[in-house]
C-alpha cells in the first residue's frame, strides 16, 4: 500500500446464500481511503454501501459468505491488518474495532444500550483499548461528551439513552466512537433518522471532529446534499458494485455514470425547474435474485447499447482520479452537466 | 428511586383492603356454608343434624351475623392480634395450621425457582446464539416435552421409578420414622432423598417455558443496533451477549419473580396432593370444599398478600435493574 493509504478494498465480494438463492449483496467492491480523508459512499436501499462497511469490521451477518476479496488496513500505529483474513471474534479484529476504527449507526435511538448509562458505555470501551482505572476512564468519557458538545457533559455521563434527544444521543453515539482516537471513522447514515437542523449541527461537529483529529471518515448516506457537505472524495454503488468514484467536486459538475447523472437530476432544487416534474430514473431496482446480466443498471438507463451494455459487465475505467464503469464513460468526458446542488 | 419505592409501597394498601374484602365475600358466594357441608358429611356417615341443631350451630359460630360484620371481626381480628380466626372444620387456630405449611411451601418453591432460573437462563442464552444448532434442537424438544407433560403425571412416573426400581421410600418428606423425630443428619439426608422428586418436577415444568420465553426474547434483542454497537467497540463475544442483550433479556424474568411467589404457592396443588407433600395448596383445596371459610380466607388474603407484596418487589427490582422504568 502507499504511504498515504488508510484503507484498501479490492474486489470485496459479500453474498448470502438463500433459500430463493444467491444474493450478491457486494459483487466486487474496490475502494480505498487515504489518511485523513472523508468518502462519502452514496447508494439507494440494498446497493451494498452498508454491508460493505460490516465487511471492513467484520460484523457481517452470521450467513454471509465473502468468497474472495482483501481488505487491507493500517492505521497510524503502522502495523498492517489483512482485516479480510480475520475471523469475526478473533483477537486481533476485537483489538482494530473500537480502537482504530469507530463506528455510528443510522439509529441513535436504538444504538446505544438502553440499560447503561451513556458514560459506562464508553468507559467500558475506553477501559478496554487503553486500560485506564474506572477513575480516568470517567474522566475521559466526561471530556469526549464535551467534545462532541454535549450540555453539561458531568452530569450527562449518568444519563441513560431514554432520557437523551436524538441529536444528544447521536452526539453520545460519535463521542464513544472517537473514544479510543480512532483512525478511521465509518459513519453510516449517521443523520438519516435526525431532522434537518439537527443533520446540520451533527455534519459540523463531525467536520471540526475530524480536522482536530485528523481521522479518516468513510461517510455513508443516500443524500447528495449531506455528500457535498462533508466529502473530499465519492463513490456511489449500485446493486452491490461501486459504478462511480470520483472527487466532490467532479461527481456534481462532471459525472461519468448514468446513474451518477440520473440521481443528480433527480434532486429538487430551490428556485429552479419551477413548474415542471422532477425527473425521475425509470423502473425500479431489480429484484436481488434477478441481477440484469451485464451492466446491471442497463434496464433503467437512457444512453443503454443493446448487445453491449446487457451482454458484458464494463470494466472499471479511469479519467484521472476519477473511475467510471460505464461502456461509454468517455462520450460523458466532453458533455458537461449543469449541476446546481 | 426512593419516591417510586414509597409510592408503589402506598398504593399496595388499598389494594390489599379490597382483596380481602373481595376474598371475603367470594367465599360466602357457594349456597350454604360450613354448617350445611358439616351436616352432608355427617349424613353420609349416617348421623343426622336437626334444623335446631343446625341453627344452633350457626349462632355459635356466628354465621348467622350480617356479612360486613363477620368480616370486620375477621379482619380486625388479624390485623390487631393477627389472629387468623377459627378453622371450623380441623376445630384449631388457622395459624396454627397454616405457618408450618406456609414455610415448607416458601422453602420448596424458593428452591425450585432458583433451580428453574438456573437452567433456563444458560440454556436459553445458548439456544439463542446458536440457533439452529444441534443442541439448540435437543433443548427445543426437551423444552416442548417438558411443557407437554402435566407436573402429576411427571410426579407419578419418578414415583414410580424411584420405588420400584431405586428402592426408596416416595411421598411427604420424611419416612415415617424422621416424622416427628428431632432434626439430625440422618433426617437430612431423608428429606433430601424425599425432596429431589417435587424438585424435579417443579423446576422442570417452569425451567422448560422459561427456556422458550429467554430464547425469544434473546433472539429479538440480538438482532438490535445496539448490540452491532457493542461490537463494534471491540468486547468479544461473550462480553457483549451477557453484558448487553441478557441484561435487557432478563426484564421479563424480573416482572414475573412476584408472580412466582402466589403461583407456587397454590399452582402446585395437584403435584402436591400426588406427592403427599405438607405444602398448602391441598389444604387450601379441601378448606375450599368444605367452605371452612376462616381457613379458606385466610388462605386467600395470605395469597393475595404475597401476589401485591411479590409485585410490588419485581416492580423495585425492574426499577432498578432498567432505568426506563424508573422515570415512566
Amino acid at each position: 500500500m502507499p504511504p498515504e493509504r488508510l484503507l484498501e478494498l479490492d474486489n470485496v465480494h459479500v453474498h448470502f446464500p438463500l433459500r430463493e438463492g444467491l444474493v450478491k449483496a457486494v459483487n466486487g467492491v474496490s475502494y480505498h481511503v487515504n489518511k485523513g480523508e472523508v468518502l462519502g459512499i452514496v447508494g439507494e436501499s440494498g446497493s451494498g454501501k452498508s454491508i460493505t462497511a460490516r465487511a471492513i469490521m467484520r460484523l457481517l451477518p452470521k450467513r454471509a459468505v465473502a468468497p474472495e476479496g482483501s481488505i487491507r488496513f493500517r492505521p497510524r500505529s503502522g502495523e498492517q491488518y489483512e482485516l479480510s483474513a480475520l475471523d469475526r471474534n478473533s483477537r486481533a479484529i476485537r483489538q482494530v474495532r473500537g480502537q482504530h476504527i469507530g463506528m455510528i449507526f443510522q439509529e441513535p435511538m436504538t444504538a446505544l444500550s438502553p440499560v447503561h448509562t451513556i458514560g459506562t458505555q464508553i468507559m467500558r470501551t475506553v477501559q478496554l483499548h487503553k486500560g485506564l482505572s474506572r477513575a480516568a476512564a470517567r474522566e475521559r468519557a466526561i471530556d469526549l461528551l464535551a467534545k462532541v458538545q454535549m450540555p453539561r457533559p458531568a452530569q450527562m455521563v449518568d444519563a441513560f439513552p431514554h432520557q437523551l434527544s436524538g441529536g444528544m444521543r447521536q452526539r453520545a453515539m460519535i463521542a464513544l466512537a472517537i473514544s479510543c482516537d480512532p483512525s478511521l471513522l465509518i459513519a453510516d447514515e449517521p443523520t438519516t433518522a435526525l431532522d434537518v437542523t439537527t443533520e446540520a449541527q451533527i455534519l459540523e461537529l463531525l467536520k471540526q471532529l475530524q480536522s482536530e483529529l485528523g481521522m479518516a471518515i468513510i461517510f455513508i448516506t443516500h443524500n447528495f446534499g449531506v455528500v457535498a457537505d462533508i466529502a473530499d472524495r465519492v463513490s456511489v454503488m449500485y446493486l452491490g458494485r461501486m459504478v462511480e468514484t470520483a472527487t466532490v467536486d467532479d461527481i456534481f459538475y462532471a459525472p461519468k455514470h448514468p446513474y451518477t447523472q440520473a440521481l443528480l437530476r433527480s434532486i429538487p432544487r430551490l428556485g429552479v425547474d419551477q413548474g415542471r416534474r422532477l425527473p425521475t430514473i425509470p423502473g425500479m431496482v431489480p429484484d436481488p435474485f434477478s441481477v440484469p446480466s451485464g451492466c446491471a443498471f442497463n434496464p433503467r438507463c437512457a444512453h443503454m447499447v443493446p448487445g453491449l451494455c446487457d451482454v458484458t459487465v464494463p470494466p472499471e475505467k479511469m479519467f484521472g482520479l476519477q473511475m467510471s464503469r460505464c461502456h461509454i464513460a468517455e462520450q460523458f468526458a466532453a458533455v458537461q452537466e449543469p449541476a446546481h446542488v | 428511586m426512593i419516591a417510586f419505592i414509597v409510592r408503589r409501597t402506598l398504593l399496595a394498601i388499598p389494594t390489599l383492603i379490597f382483596i380481602s374484602l373481595i376474598a371475603f365475600l367470594i367465599i360466602q358466594l357457594p349456597p350454604g356454608d360450613y354448617v350445611t357441608a358439616y351436616a352432608a358429611q355427617l349424613r353420609q356417615s349416617g348421623e343426622h343434624l336437626t334444623a335446631v341443631q343446625e341453627s344452633l350451630l350457626r349462632d355459635r359460630m356466628g354465621l348467622n351475623d350480617p356479612i360486613l360484620l363477620q368480616y370486620w371481626r375477621w379482619i380486625t381480628a388479624i390485623v390487631l392480634r393477627g389472629d387468623f380466626g377459627y378453622s371450623l372444620e380441623w376445630n384449631a387456630p388457622v395459624s396454627s395450621l397454616i405457618w408450618d405449611r406456609l414455610a415448607i411451601t416458601l422453602a420448596l418453591s424458593s428452591i425450585s425457582l432458583v433451580i428453574t432460573w438456573a437452567i433456563a437462563i444458560p440454556v436459553g442464552v445458548y439456544s439463542a446464539t446458536r440457533q439452529y444448532s444441534v443442541l439448540d434442537y435437543v433443548f427445543t424438544v426437551f423444552g416442548f416435552l417438558g411443557k407437554g407433560t402435566p407436573d402429576f403425571l411427571l410426579a407419578l412416573i419418578l414415583m414410580w421409578i424411584s420405588f420400584v426400581y431405586l428402592n426408596m421410600d416416595v411421598g411427604g418428606l420424611f419416612s415415617t420414622q424422621y416424622q416427628n423425630a428431632p432434626w439430625s443428619m440422618g433426617k437430612v439426608i431423608n428429606l433430601l432423598q424425599h425432596l429431589w422428586i417435587p424438585l424435579v418436577v417443579l423446576s422442570t415444568g417452569g425451567a422448560a417455558g422459561l427456556i422458550r420465553v429467554m430464547r425469544a426474547n434473546m433472539l429479538d434483542e440480538m438482532g438490535k443496533p445496539y448490540v452491532e454497537t457493542a461490537y463494534a467497540q471491540g468486547l468479544s463475544e461473550r462480553q457483549v451477549v451477557w453484558n448487553y442483550p441478557v441484561r435487557v433479556a432478563l426484564n421479563p424474568f424480573i416482572s414475573t419473580v412476584g408472580w412466582a411467589l402466589p403461583a407456587l404457592f397454590s399452582g402446585d396443588v395437584i403435584t402436591a396432593v400426588v406427592l403427599n407433600l405438607p405444602t398448602t395448596g391441598p389444604l387450601l383445596l379441601q378448606a375450599l370444599k368444605m367452605q371452612d371459610m376462616y381457613l379458606a380466607g385466610s388462605f386467600i388474603l395470605i395469597l393475595s398478600l404475597f401476589t401485591v407484596v411479590g409485585t410490588l418487589f419485581s416492580d423495585i427490582l425492574l426499577a432498578w435493574f432498567d432505568p426506563r422504568i424508573r422515570y415512566a
